[in-house]
């Protein structure tokens, strides 16, 4: 992944790596792997103001604006299933303009076998997060 | 010794409920959800097909022949109901759309009436959402106080407690029968003997209760039961407010509109008798009818065999959960009924729920719509397994190999 890479490229990148496994057990220990890896984000960010509101796994998350026009996030969960998609989303947002984030198609999670966690039902604070992370961008965008 | 289903007797129970042979992910359905909602019989959907597809028709006030056999239907499950729970007259039995609707009914009508501002309601710290919101938002209408009994660590009511709360400014005590979360079986025996004492009367939630033990209301002296269709293998949308009359008869109504009223003019309008009193609007009329197939069901099987199903897998499973290493059982009173909810260390609920989901065994995980419990044990949720009788030991047995996986994935 280079810094340069557009939404769409990262994505495929991503469907790419979910294709070498073959069944649900190797793409769950992979997703797992990702949340094992994602860097946790500092204590003073997991307050009330940086959650987003899940039933069942909190997730947190901030972003910051750079002077080219991109946004940076952190964010993290209690969960390691939600983090694992926590780190996927940051993967493809991370550091893109923020108009692209605004309008970016996100259905490489449907491409992977994972769609079922953007489910409302899953109340893992996912669906927010995107949600928020698209509100960040489109701030910056205004 | 009470008869458990030996297996043949199992395999024909089991056979009742198309939705336990099918697959999800590849794997054979397993069950363990039952606390948030029963599977259904086949008789079940038979009844409400057949009533939808033949005998539909509004209820009550045609005069043709459609409308007078849905009446018969609809009030017939009425009159199955009243006797599946032993109320001495069929007016006492209100149909609502569930539990959370006749606990609402009661906090806002009998509410209404007799909580003024300086008095006090008791609930517990094991109630559901459904027995906290509607009295807290009689309190904050009213300006009474609600007083909540805590629990023990076991997740029993601390009886001390609750006897130091009633006093004369309590209006009325509301407690569910079983805990749904924990499973605990409180003794309403005693907390409506104690509250009568006092002159107070008692609301039961009743939803996790009427799935798993026979119910006479009379013989509880309650003055309010509350429960749920689909609970106990009923149709969703239906549920069953039972009150002693003299108290319904003193209520005013709930909501108004049609069926709830004798003669309307523009200046005033009187309203019907009980039941109706309470039942404006055209009813879940197959809702009803289904209800009243699925007490039969229930009666059907036996509520002796019910029982000891149920004790057997609570038993097998808290034997089996308790041999998992960093698996801790939280709520174990000693009067308890089939469920069982634990935390592993290290592993988040969710986490565990999806890898289970993903073997084709369905739990519930996280605050099971009980907020307090969660704050008072400091967990973020948990893992609830919920058995009915048609649950067998290979049922617990998959689950207890689904953590063995969850625990190497996540662990």
């Amino acid at each position: 992944m280079t810094i340069t890479s557009t939404i769409a490229e990262r994505s495929a990148e991503i469907v790419e790596e979910f294709a070498l496994f073959d069944d649900w057990f190797g793409r769950y220990e992979h997703l797992i792997e990702q949340g094992r890896d994602l860097p946790e984000i500092e204590d003073e960010y997991k307050t009330e103001d940086y959650r987003i509101r899940g039933c069942q796994s909190q997730v947190w998350m901030r972003a910051e604006d750079s002077a080219d026009g991109t946004v940076h996030y952190k964010a993290d969960s209690d969960a390691l299933i939600t983090r694992g998609l926590v780190a996927l989303m940051i993967r493809v947002l991370d550091q893109q303009p923020a108009d692209a984030i605004v309008s970016a198609e996100l259905d490489f999670l449907d491409d992977i076998g994972m769609n079922e966690h953007l489910s409302s039902t899953r109340k893992n604070g996912l669906h927010a997060m995107i949600k928020q992370m698209k509100r960040y961008a489109l701030a910056l965008t205004n | 010794m009470m008869p458990t289903l030996a297996a043949p007797d199992l395999k024909a129970v089991r056979a009742d409920f198309p939705a336990l042979h099918q697959e999800v992910y590849g794997h054979p359905l397993v069950y363990l959800d039952n606390a948030a909602s029963g599977l259904k019989p086949q008789v079940v959907a038979d009844r409400v097909q057949h009533y939808y597809a033949l005998e539909h028709s509004n209820v009550h006030r045609g005069v043709h022949y459609l409308s007078q056999q849905a009446t018969d239907a609809y009030e017939g499950a009425r009159r199955t109901i009243q006797t599946f729970i032993n109320a001495a007259s069929v007016q006492e039995v209100i149909y609502t759309k569930g539990t959370t609707d006749a606990i609402n009914l009661v906090a806002s009508s009998y509410g209404r009436d007799n909580v003024k501002a300086g008095d006090e309601v008791i609930i517990s710290y094991l109630e559901h959402h459904a027995n906290i919101v509607p009295w807290q938002m009689l309190c904050d209408a009213t300006g009474a106080t609600l007083r909540v009994i805590p629990i023990t660590d076991e997740g029993e009511l601390d009886y001390d407690a609750f006897q130091r709360l009633l006093n004369e400014r309590t209006k009325i005590v509301a407690v569910n029968h079983i805990s749904n979360t924990l499973g605990t079986i409180n003794p309403v025996e005693r907390i409506i003997a104690d509250a009568h004492s006092m002159g107070v009367p008692v609301l039961l939630d009743g939803a996790q209760a009427i799935p798993h033990l026979k119910i006479d209301v009379q013989a509880l002296d309650v003055d309010f039961y509350c429960f749920s269709g689909h609970k106990m293998f009923g149709p969703t949308g239906i549920g069953i407010l039972y009150g002693k009359q003299e108290l319904l008869d003193a209520m005013p109504p709930y909501q108004g509109g049609g069926d709830m009223i004798d003669v309307v003019t523009f200046e005033k309008t009187t309203f019907n008798e009980l039941p109706h009193k309470f039942e404006a609007g055209t009813p879940h009329i197959a809702g009803g009818i289904g209800l009243g197939t699925a007490a039969d069901y229930i009666n059907e099987v036996g509520h002796e065999t019910i029982a000891a199903q149920e004790h057997y897998l609570l038993q097998y499973g808290t034997e089996r959960l308790e041999s998992i290493d960093g698996l801790r059982i939280i709520g174990t009173a000693r009067d308890k009924t089939s469920v069982l909810s634990f935390v592993l260390d290290g592993i988040h609920p969710y986490d565990a729920g999806t890898i289970l989901d993903r073997l084709g065994i369905a739990v519930r995980t996280g605050h099971h719509c009980t907020q307090p419990i969660m704050q008072r044990y400091g967990l973020p949720g948990t893992i609830r397994a919920s058995m009915a009788f048609y649950n067998t030991a290979s049922d617990i047995d998959a689950l207890v190999d689904g953590l063995g996986r969850v625990k190497q994935m996540l662990g």
